[in-house]
């Protein structure tokens, strides 16, 4: 048995950024020393900004993919914002801010343009966060996928409007504490039975790909970002990242509660093609929602003055229903 | 270019000039702290470095890394308990990393491929006696070696490994691995003289005209304690049936044979017993397994090979053929105590393995050497009452294993040599444990521990072959793979990675990474997530800087 | 060529002369001649290289320009009314990022109530927007201005509007001049911007720009515009020289040089207006007119030359700003600041009214009969207008003005 075991592993090559052992070509992009760091030193972002770290993994990927060749468009928002204020860009790359709502046409547009020139060689990347997104961009951008315009669009999902105050979207999950949203009344928190999946939503357009991924899994964004780019059409990531500031969490634990969000189930990892789920990206040491929940400020009324055990079961067969739905556990189960 | 529009276009890469390090409360700081097996190795051995030289196929640096440490590695490889496996944090994750088979793999392949060590080329003109060739004294003869002085092993048996040959079976131990790394040794330029017993050591050394001694002559004298037998009773001691496995031949035992005690010996014993054609090997303990002194991988593979234990149960009588036992209960303080209740067990002869004492009569003429128990006191350094008289071993109070002596061998010869150049031995501060609470395990990868290959159990109870192969080399790496380098930088660039602000350098292979303080906001994300623990976060009005 | 057509198609064919690169539209009343008719030069091959792309909303399709804009290539869009409001964050944003974009505007009335015909209350909500905007007095003009337009945008990285009577201009088939394929390539030079999303020089296009730095940009935005009144009449002439007409630039005086009462009027009115004057004057009233191509930049200078010696000035607006009456004329009284002269400002046209000669006569005789007040609202039901007024102070829950209006109006047949 031992014999025939491969030695393929690396100590943590699978799951760190890189390892001495592994060839540049197996190690992530975030370890190679040549990096593009398209999001570079001196932006103002948090301390622990999950879409600093997330932004800079995907442009940085595609950049790879590209060639170096990537047009970035970004809607209004906190990474517009603490990347580019007059007079200094933390870009690397070719970037242009438009408007909060309108990235996804902005990028078409770069797209249209290119194609006209015949740039095959150069690819565009939209991206914003949820309320950008998911919100007041979503018609634009289902206008982007209905159409498959040429983008790759990512978003960085912190689960509300973190640049205005940490506001409500609809993107925000049922209960969170925002600023719209907040721990008072019979209700506190986000109301179940709101908010949308965008991912799900990409999917019903038939787009090429559409995949989720979140920055607790570099070498799963970055396979992503490469399969994507791989493609031509209108591709969707929609990956994760954890404000520390909107989420009440340590600046430190911005990867451990994106990896948590993912191994409860409560963010499941996944990818699409052609409105098809053919991959998950299975859960690998499963946790209850509590473990997720708990180290949030935003769901300190949870258990604080009580613990709200009705609650937090509800959210935990959100989960659940998540891990049925998209088989999660899919490996455990066809092993036992 | 053309001029671009004010302040609405701006030229990449501009933010560089906004230091957000002034951002910083508290600032990363890259930091190596003492792995768990590091710590608990007897031997002092720098496991998690010879496993990083292994993890990249290096296995001729990982020898020579162990080699720094441990002259025996095929040995150890085969009869260290590893006490790092049992400290190794990777338990907490799924198994430990087999340690002791990499370190047999290592030990063999330098045996296979004749690696040798190059003693100095220049010596101190210091002469050192080593009374004993057993791993203790094999291991402070090499140290000494390397460190240039001149040694002279004396050893009272005709060959040398002293319990390794004498008290360790065969299949255990194999005679030629052994043999191989002694002669590794010896090629040193250590002079041995086999046969040699120090009736006086203060003779031995005015007479040599040694300039220090390190006493390591073990405990080879098996106890024995009373038993009313009868005249037919067939009694002897387990290091007397393990010794003449050597040499004159084995003792006749019988088909069924007790074993009294429950120490390794003991298993040894027991199985030694069914290997000689015994049908029936009992060992008689008076406590229960988990308070057995002998290790668990000792009793699992006598139960294996068919011995039978017999808990809760005294000797009160051997007769030919047969044996009184009394059962006996654990009081409160688990402490055996007798329960009047008797029963017979059929033996034809019983082997004590209760302990060994040493031979010390090489002492008597010295009156600052004191002696405790049977054992000689030594201070820290090893150093006896006696100046420049060390001891270790088995004959000072430690635990009595192969991986200790070595471990005495070279503190003995590290001290030594400090005091043969009239100085003090300082082996500097340790750094602070690299506690599995430090680890961020989420990064290591499901890889449960590689299974040693044993021997058909048939082979097992007939012949002395060994019965745990070792590692092929495909193994061994994914073993040594499994490492986690607790508490040290291995460069897997997760923080470098995970960094939002770019604010790690990384220096290139075996030279790390460092934070560029102008852009490090200290969000402690490269700490949080690194795997190994080898950053701490510090109060930048505490950092210095 | 000479032909006969459709102002829409005469200026989707001259656009399509233009090479836009890129095309995103959204089809709204009274544009779509011109964009139906782009899609199929785009789609039939004719015009080529170009992306046509059928939007979701004007919003993306002002955004898509953006992009394209700043990807360096040259962009073309057309919309009209509630499209246009509908972009507005868009059209701002193109032009504070200096994007020279071009856009046809098919003027038409903003609702509510909701209204398809033609006025200028669309493209005057929008006239600080940063855009330029150049008003045609007919198809001819209207075709003509969009070489000349993006030449301007081109030159100035700033976008531009051309803003056609809706209906009355873009549905009205006439004898048209078409420019040729070679005469717009020998006046509009390949698009050589000023600033382009390129992977071999990246630049970060769109900062935030905070107070420290906010004026200046903004003032730079008004430069610009400033150029802009040097840079049009120039174009404009460089336009005849190839194109052997006249169109375009900043003014256009129509008997003003003796004229005590002088019209002011933006658009196909203009032409009406003129009529109007000519029959005038052949009864001895020293009256002119005055039509202003570029109402932004606003070429203050111009106005003031054109009316600074007349009497008394009538503007004739297509809009109405709610709450103090006109827009035109507001921009006109900057002009004319310090000269003592009567100011008449008249409403008229509201959401495709037809403006007629007999309306225009009775005006223009009030005005210069001193009869005219400061704002009147041409061919105001007065009497309907009375009425509701009055059930609004009888009481509370009148219901909605439009919907009695209407019925008002139904009874009055």
């Amino acid at each position: 048995m031992t014999a025939a075991r491969e030695v393929r592993f690396y100590q943590v090559g699978s799951f760190a950024a890189g390892n001495r052992l592994l060839g540049p070509e197996l190690q992530s992009e975030q370890a190679h020393p040549g990096r593009s760091n398209a999001l570079t030193c001196g932006h103002r972002a948090c301390q622990g900004c999950g879409e600093a770290l997330g932004a800079r993994y995907a442009l940085d990927a595609a950049q790879r993919a590209a060639g170096g060749k990537v047009i970035a468009v970004n809607a209004t928002g906190c990474l517009e914002v603490f990347s580019t204020p007059y007079p200094e860009t933390s870009w690397q790359l070719p970037w242009l801010h438009s408007l909060f709502g309108n990235a996804p046409a902005v990028a078409a547009g770069v797209a249209a343009a290119l194609r006209a020139k015949g740039r095959t060689d150069v690819r565009v990347v939209g991206q914003g966060g949820d309320g950008g997104t998911v919100d007041i961009g979503l018609g634009c951008l289902s206008g982007m996928f209905e159409r498959n315009d040429d983008v790759l669009y990512v978003c960085y999902d912190n689960e509300a409007y973190m640049n205005t105050g940490v506001q409500r979207s609809g993107a925000t999950p049922p209960t969170t504490r925002t600023a719209t949203t907040q721990a008072v009344g019979e209700v506190p928190g986000a109301p179940f039975g709101q908010g949308k999946s965008l991912p799900l939503i990409a999917m019903a357009h038939e787009i090429p790909y559409v995949a989720t991924a979140t920055v607790a899994g570099l070498r799963d964004l970055e396979a992503k970002v490469h399969r994507a780019m791989g493609m031509r059409g209108a591709r969707y990531l929609h990956v994760l990242v954890p404000c520390p500031l909107g989420w009440g969490t340590a600046s430190h634990d911005t990867v451990r509660i994106a990896r948590l969000a993912e191994q409860t189930g409560l963010f499941p990892v996944f990818e699409a093609t052609g409105g098809v789920v053919t991959d998950v990206t299975p859960i690998r040491r499963r946790v209850p929602v509590e473990e997720y929940l708990r180290p949030q400020k935003r769901y300190a009324h949870l258990f604080r003055p009580e613990l709200r055990t009705d609650v937090i079961a509800r959210l935990q067969r959100t989960a659940d229903r998540n891990i049925a739905r998209f088989g999660l556990l899919a490996q455990e189960e066809a092993s036992s | 270019m053309k001029e671009k529009p004010f302040a609405i276009t701006l030229d990449v890469g501009s933010s560089l000039a906004n230091r957000t390090g002034a951002w910083r409360t508290e600032r990363p700081r890259y930091v190596d702290r003492m792995p768990p097996c590091n710590q608990a190795c007897p031997a002092g051995e720098n496991i998690q470095q010879w496993l990083f030289h292994a993890e990249s196929g290096d296995y001729e640096s990982a020898w020579r890394q162990l080699m720094r440490d441990n002259p025996l590695p095929a040995v150890m490889g085969r009869v260290c308990y590893h006490p790092c496996e049992t400290a190794c944090n990777r338990v907490q994750v799924d198994n430990a990393v087999g340690i002791n088979s990499i370190e047999r793999f290592l030990g063999d392949e330098a045996i296979r491929r004749g690696w040798t060590v190059e003693a100095p080329s220049e010596t101190s003109g210091k002469r050192v006696l080593v009374i004993g060739s057993g791993p203790a004294g094999l291991s402070a003869a090499y140290h000494l070696r390397l460190l240039g002085h001149e040694v002279t092993i004396r050893e009272a048996q005709d060959r040398p490994g002293g319990m390794m040959r004498y008290g360790i079976p065969r299949y255990r131990l194999p005679r030629e691995v052994l043999d191989a790394e002694i002669d590794r040794i010896m090629a040193l330029g250590v002079t041995l003289e086999l046969g040699t017993k120090v009736e006086d050591v203060l003779t031995a050394q005015a007479e040599g005209g040694f300039d220090a001694v390190f006493l390591a002559v073990g405990a080879g004298i098996g106890k024995r304690a009373y038993i009313p037998a009868g005249d037919s009773a067939r009694v002897l001691d387990a290091v007397s049936l393990l010794g003449s496995m050597e040499g004159e031949g084995p003792p006749l035992l019988g088909r069924r044979v007790a074993v009294y005690g429950g120490g390794n010996t003991a298993m040894d014993a027991a199985r030694t017993a069914r290997r000689l054609g015994a049908t029936d090997a009992v060992v008689v303990y008076r406590r229960t397994r988990d308070r057995m002194p002998a290790h668990d991988i000792e009793v699992e593979e006598a139960l294996e090979e068919g011995v039978r234990m017999k808990w809760l149960s005294t000797i009160k009588h051997a007769d030919e053929g047969r044996l009184t036992i009394e059962r006996m209960e654990l009081d409160e303080t688990g402490f055996p105590q007798p329960t009047g209740e008797f029963e017979e067990l059929q033996a034809d002869s019983v082997v004590l393995a209760l302990g060994q004492d040493s031979d010390l009569s090489l002492l008597r003429d010295v009156p600052e050497l004191a002696v405790d128990h049977g054992m000689v006191q030594v201070a820290d350094g090893l150093m006896t009452g006696r100046q420049g008289i060390f001891a270790g071993g088995d004959m000072v109070p430690a635990e009595r294993t192969v991986t200790v002596a070595v471990g005495h061998g070279k503190k003995a010869a590290r001290h030594i040599d400090a005091y043969l150049r009239g100085a003090t031995y300082d082996p500097g501060a340790k750094h602070a444990p690299a506690t599995f609470d430090l680890l961020n395990p989420w990064y290591y990868s499901d890889a449960p521990a590689s299974v040693r290959p044993r021997l058909e159990l048939a082979r097992r109870v007939s012949t002395f072959d060994e019965v745990v192969q070792g590692l092929d080399e495909s193994t061994a790496l994914f073993e040594a793979r499994r490492c986690m380098s607790c508490g040290n930088c291995f460069e897997c660039d997760n923080c470098y990675g995970v960094c939002p602000d770019n604010a790690i350098r990384k220096l290139g292979p075996g030279k790390g990474f460092d934070i560029d303080l102008d852009y490090c906001k200290g969000c402690g994300l490269c700490a949080a997530e690194c795997p190994c623990g080898a950053i701490e976060m510090v109060p930048e009005e505490d950092s210095g800087a | 060529m000479l032909k006969q057509t459709e102002g829409s198609r005469a200026v989707a064919e001259t656009v399509a002369y233009c090479r836009p690169e890129v095309i995103a539209a959204y089809p709204i009343s009274p544009q779509t001649h011109i964009v139906e008719e782009l899609s199929r030069l785009v789609k039939s091959g004719a015009l080529k290289p170009c992306e046509y792309v059928n939007v979701e909303s004007e919003f993306a399709a002002m955004s898509m320009c953006i992009g394209a804009s700043a990807a360096g290539a040259r962009t073309y869009t057309a919309t009209a009314s509630q499209g246009l409001l509908y972009m507005v964050e868009a059209l701002y944003n193109a032009s504070g990022l200096g994007l020279p974009v071009v856009m046809t505007v098919a003027n038409r009335a903003i609702g509510a109530p909701i209204n398809i015909w033609n006025d200028h209350s669309d493209t005057m909500s929008q006239r600080d927007s940063g855009w330029i905007q150049l008003y045609a007095r007919d198809n001819q003009e209207a075709a003509d201005l969009h070489p000349q337009a993006f030449r301007l945008a081109e030159e100035l990285s700033l976008p531009v509007m051309v803003c056609m009577d809706g209906f009355v201009l873009t549905h009205a088939w006439e004898r048209i001049e078409v420019p040729e394929q070679a005469q717009v390539d020998a006046f509009l030079p390949p698009y050589d911007p000023r600033q382009v999303l390129d992977p071999d020089e990246p630049v970060s296009i769109g900062a935030m720009v905070g107070p420290d730095a906010f004026t200046e940009v903004r003032y730079l935005a008004h430069a610009k515009q400033m150029q802009a009144l040097e840079a049009i009449p120039r174009v404009a002439e460089e336009f005849r020289q190839v194109f052997g007409r006249s169109s375009g630039g900043l003014v256009h005086p129509y008997a003003c040089e003796d004229a005590e009462t002088i019209i002011v009027a933006l658009g196909s009115v203009f032409g009406t207006v003129c009529d109007v004057v000519d029959e005038m004057r052949e009864n001895g009233v020293r009256i002119g007119a005055l039509a202003i191509t570029s109402f932004r930049p606003f070429p203050l200078e111009e106005v003031r030359a054109a009316l600074g010696r007349a009497r008394r000035v009538v503007v004739l607006e297509r809009a109405l700003a709610v709450g103090i009456g006109g827009i035109v004329s507001s921009n006109v009284r900057t002009a004319l600041s310090g000269i003592q002269l009567a100011g008449h400002t008249v409403v008229a046209g509201l959401g495709g009214r037809p403006i007629t000669k007999e309306s225009l006569h009775r005006l223009f005789d009030d005005a210069v009969a001193g009869r005219l007040e400061q704002l009147t609202f041409l061919d105001l039901n007065t009497e309907l207008v009375e009425r509701e007024l009055a059930r609004m102070a009888k009481t509370r829950r009148s219901g909605p003005s439009a919907e009695n209006i209407l019925r008002d109006v139904g009874s009055n047949r």
